[in-house]
């Protein structure tokens, strides 16, 4: 099995008309032509290059982590003296990868890496993610090494990112028992040793996905006496440096083989990233934005994987002399899976080009100072991709949670019971809209292009893309819709109370969202008849999802509320 | 330093595991257009071993060798993305038609002319299953052979001490340098490719293939010499032209049958140990277990 060659609407997102702009800029004109053995030729050779090494991916992919993925699920990994020890499988699983040299994908070719731009990388993510979404945590937290490459000095660059390569991997360590959602509440403790020469970090971190990794990005209080986020710094440690101990693992819900950890620090050495004072509001802010489009590329795997059980089964299963997809009842279920699927997949790549876009940008400003037009057009696309990102990672997570549930209930009573892939990926879907922000704060996050009007604007942007004859209908279903979102965010707004902005936030980010992935969904059927169906379900459905929200708003009164923040003072006995 | 020149004999093959039903021809042979050509499995153990020892004996190198159409140009490649240092492709209209005797005189010609330190082949290949070939070149070069190789122990630079899986178990021997090895199925699977290496020798071709290619080959990459692969033919490997293809073939093919596996009466038995134990030693009598 090949995870890539068997899903021909990844490799469409290789030819989307972007990706030409977005390797040449990455590729700086092809400047490690010559220097590098596996340097691309031009342009034709990046992309053929692409899809060969996604090829790679995909068989080990099909052929080692998904076989792998349910014996890991059983075993999981244990603490053995205060080590974390990986199930046996989790292990193969990286020696394979390590071995086909896909660790540090996306870094340049300097510090070993592959200087993939984030489309393809994005795409290895989602199908790591199809064969065994708990692993991707493991191999998706290549994602510090960006981090380290953006923000570290020269020489932490040089010692830590050839590491990535050759198979060390990572974890970011953020979360404290006290400090959540709430990150400004780290209460680690940084302090400078002069006879070390290196800070000293001492305190509890928790929740820490792969925490006993060989090079830990932490997050601690350098500035003593301060609460703030002004007080944080960003610190790079490496495992043989000693000092962090593992206290416990959680036992979790799902992604089993990922281990979780609570993390002790006793006087373990550590070396700044960057400046001080710009850990939390400038290095974790620009890990987060890579970490959500990780999470958004983990659920468009795990959508992809709850769907082809779903159909499989579907397509298997006999009940009344009949196999179950004749039944409007599934097909329909089955169909709508697909819809989400896809729309989320258009959203995850969409983003991921805006990120190239703007990313490339700033490489080149390494070498020189960009032209009035290049900064406009890196600001827009940085713009576009604040915009999207929190998106993508609010959509593309509940509907990795919704097609998981849907996926299992196709399979009925089977479906609950161990003996289908499918119970798996439904604990695994769970953290998904959790961890690296909640939808909750996805949503914050997300509220200022409603109200700065950035969703509305590419909306037009979609508008006026040709289209064939017989997509007019839907683009004008996505019109009318575009009209009533903008009057929704009217209601909302005029009413200049902040408490019922809040209340109704989640509403408009999603009205916009329907509408943004309609546009994508037809976008993308211009040029291929796989998305003919899913843009017509995915349209027709948006329609009456939109029109919910906003019947809901136009006939919310104020006193409304009330039944809601009650709950305020409602104490559990 | 205990540092090897390698030489891996690997062969393309129709893929034979999964078949269609246009696997096979009217008359009895292989289909192989609508088969895919794939590189045959064992020989993939036998890399890998190639590969281990390349690991541990720095400065060793690996030679695929390889004879077949131009096509089979991608059995090199393929080693070359798994780590391999270069390859040879025998092909030659004068090969046509070989056996395993005129396939293994062919090899053995051109292996004089590549002087390896040792030779590691697949056991056999999945179309002929034969494992005829590896044994045969040890012949033809006087050299000493170990067969159903499972794992490589240890070289000492002057001796391999390797472990054979055998029907019923393992056997460890050792055996001076220059030397044969087949590998075993059972040996460990191949690492995969490896995505650096994947980007650097894609563009390996054969003179053939860049001259196939016309305009769409990269004019810059014309002489760089780890790019070619070389072809060699006949005048390459010199010896006698009666040995090789069809006119060095002694098998003749009398007759093809066509065998479908059919069930055969079944037998019932009762829950009693005498009769799980009556069984368990039929089964072992015949060897289908055990």
């Amino acid at each position: 099995m090949n995870y890539y060659t068997d899903n021909k609407d990844i490799a469409f997102q290789l030819q989307h008309p972007l990706m030409r702009k977005i390797v040449e800029l990455k590729e700086k004109n092809f400047a490690d032509k010559g220097k590098y053995p596996h340097a691309f030729l031009d342009v034709d050779d990046a992309l053929d290059s692409y899809d060969k090494v996604l090829a790679i991916l995909g068989e080990i992919c099909g052929d080692i982590l998904a076989p792998h993925a349910e014996a890991i699920d059983h075993e999981g990994p244990q603490v053995v003296d205060g080590r974390v020890k990986y199930a046996t499988h989790t292990q193969q699983n990286h020696d394979a990868l390590t071995q086909a040299g896909l660790y540090g994908m996306s870094l340049p070719r300097e510090y070993d890496g592959l200087n993939f731009t984030m489309v393809p990388y994005v795409m290895a993510a989602e199908i790591v993610s199809r064969a065994d979404a708990g692993f991707a945590n493991i191999w998706g937290l290549q994602d510090c090494a960006e981090t380290i490459h953006e923000f570290a000095s020269k020489e932490i660059k040089e010692e830590f990112l050839p590491r990535i390569n050759k198979g060390d991997t990572c974890s970011m360590d953020l979360t404290e028992p006290d400090a959540g959602s709430d990150l400004q509440a780290v209460m680690l403790k940084a302090e400078w040793n002069e006879q070390k020469g290196m800070w000293l970090l001492n305190g509890v971190k928790r929740f820490i996905t792969n925490g006993d990794a060989e090079i830990k990005l932490v997050l601690a209080r350098s500035e003593e006496g301060t609460t703030d986020a002004r007080g944080l710094s960003y610190f790079i440690y490496a495992k043989e440096w000693g000092g962090v101990r593992v206290r416990r693992i959680e036992n979790k819900l799902g992604i089993k083989g990922s281990p979780t950890a609570e993390l002790v620090f006793t006087n373990a050495p550590a070396k700044l990233v960057g400046e001080r004072k710009l850990g939390l509001i400038k290095y974790v802010m620009s890990l987060m934005n890579g970490a959500r489009l990780g999470v958004g590329a983990q659920s468009v795997g795990l959508s992809e994987g709850a769907y082809r059980e779903a159909l499989k089964y579907a397509h298997e299963r006999m009940q009344f002399g009949k196999t179950i997809v004749n039944f409007p009842a599934v097909y329909e279920m089955l169909a709508v899976i697909k819809a989400k699927l896809q729309a989320s997949r258009a959203l995850l790549y969409e983003t991921a080009r805006f990120v190239d876009l703007y990313k490339a940008y700033g490489l080149i400003t390494e070498d020189r100072k960009l032209t009035p037009e290049e900064r406009s057009e890196q600001k827009n696309y940085q713009k576009l991709a604040d915009a999207f990102t929190p998106l993508l990672k609010l959509f593309a997570s509940e509907y990795a949670n919704q097609n998981a549930y849907d996926s299992l209930q196709i399979h009925g009573g089977s479906g609950f019971m161990k003996d289908y892939p499918i119970e798996r990926m439904y604990r695994d879907a769970r953290i998904l809209t959790i961890y690296e922000g909640t939808s909750q704060l996805q949503v914050v996050a997300a509220i200022r292009a409603v109200t700065t009007g950035a969703y509305l604007n590419r909306i037009r942007e979609y508008e006026k893309m040709p289209l064939r004859a017989e997509h007019e209908q839907l683009r004008k279903v996505l019109i009318t819709m575009a009209e009533q979102y903008e009057k929704a965010v009217e209601m909302v707004t005029d009413k200049n109370d902040g408490e019922q902005f809040d209340f109704h936030a989640r509403r408009l980010v999603e009205m916009a969202g329907h509408i943004v992935m309609g546009y994508l969904l037809l976008l993308d059927a211009q040029r291929s008849d796989s998305f003919e169906h899913s843009a017509a379900v995915y349209i027709t459905r948006g329609k009456v999802w939109n029109d919910e929200r906003f019947n809901f708003i136009a006939n919310f009164v104020p006193d409304h509320l009330g039944a809601y923040s009650v709950m305020k003072e409602t104490k559990a006995e | 330093m205990n540092s090897l020149k390698i030489v891996v004999l690997a062969k393309q093959v129709p893929d034979t595991r999964n078949v269609g039903k246009n696997a096979m021809k009217e008359d009895g042979t292989v289909n192989r257009a609508a088969l895919p050509a794939i590189f045959n499995p064992e020989d993939l153990n036998a890399l890998e071993q190639a590969l281990r020892l390349k690991d541990r004996f720095i400065g060793s190198t690996i030679q695929l060798l390889t004879m077949g159409p131009g096509r089979a140009a991608d059995i090199i490649r393929e080693g070359l993305f798994r780590g391999a240092d270069g390859g040879v492709l025998l092909t030659d209209r004068k090969f046509a038609g070989a056996d395993t005797l005129a396939t293994s005189y062919a090899l053995a010609q051109a292996l004089r002319k590549m002087q390896p330190d040792v030779i590691i082949a697949g056991r056999q290949a999945i179309d002929g299953d034969t494992a005829q070939v590896g044994p045969q070149v040890a012949e033809k070069l006087r050299w000493p052979q170990v067969t159903y190789a499972e794992e490589i122990v240890s070289y000492d630079g002057k001796e391999m001490v390797v472990k054979r899986r055998l029907e019923r178990g393992v056997e460890t021997v050792a055996a001076a340098l220059p030397l044969v090895i087949t590998v075993h199925g059972s040996a460990p699977a191949c690492r995969p490719r490896h995505a650096k290496q994947l980007m650097k020798y894609k563009h390996a071709k054969t003179l053939t293939e860049i001259q196939e290619a016309g305009a769409d080959y990269y004019e810059e990459l014309q002489n760089i010499d780890y790019l070619r692969i070389p072809e060699w033919g006949v005048t390459d490997v010199g010896g006698e032209e009666a040995q090789y293809g069809l006119s060095g073939s002694p098998t003749k093919v009398k007759k093809i049958e066509n065998i479908v596996f059919q069930a055969k009466e079944s037998k019932k038995l009762t829950a009693a140990d005498t009769d799980i134990d009556d069984l368990m030693k039929e089964l072992m009598a015949n060897h289908t277990i055990g």
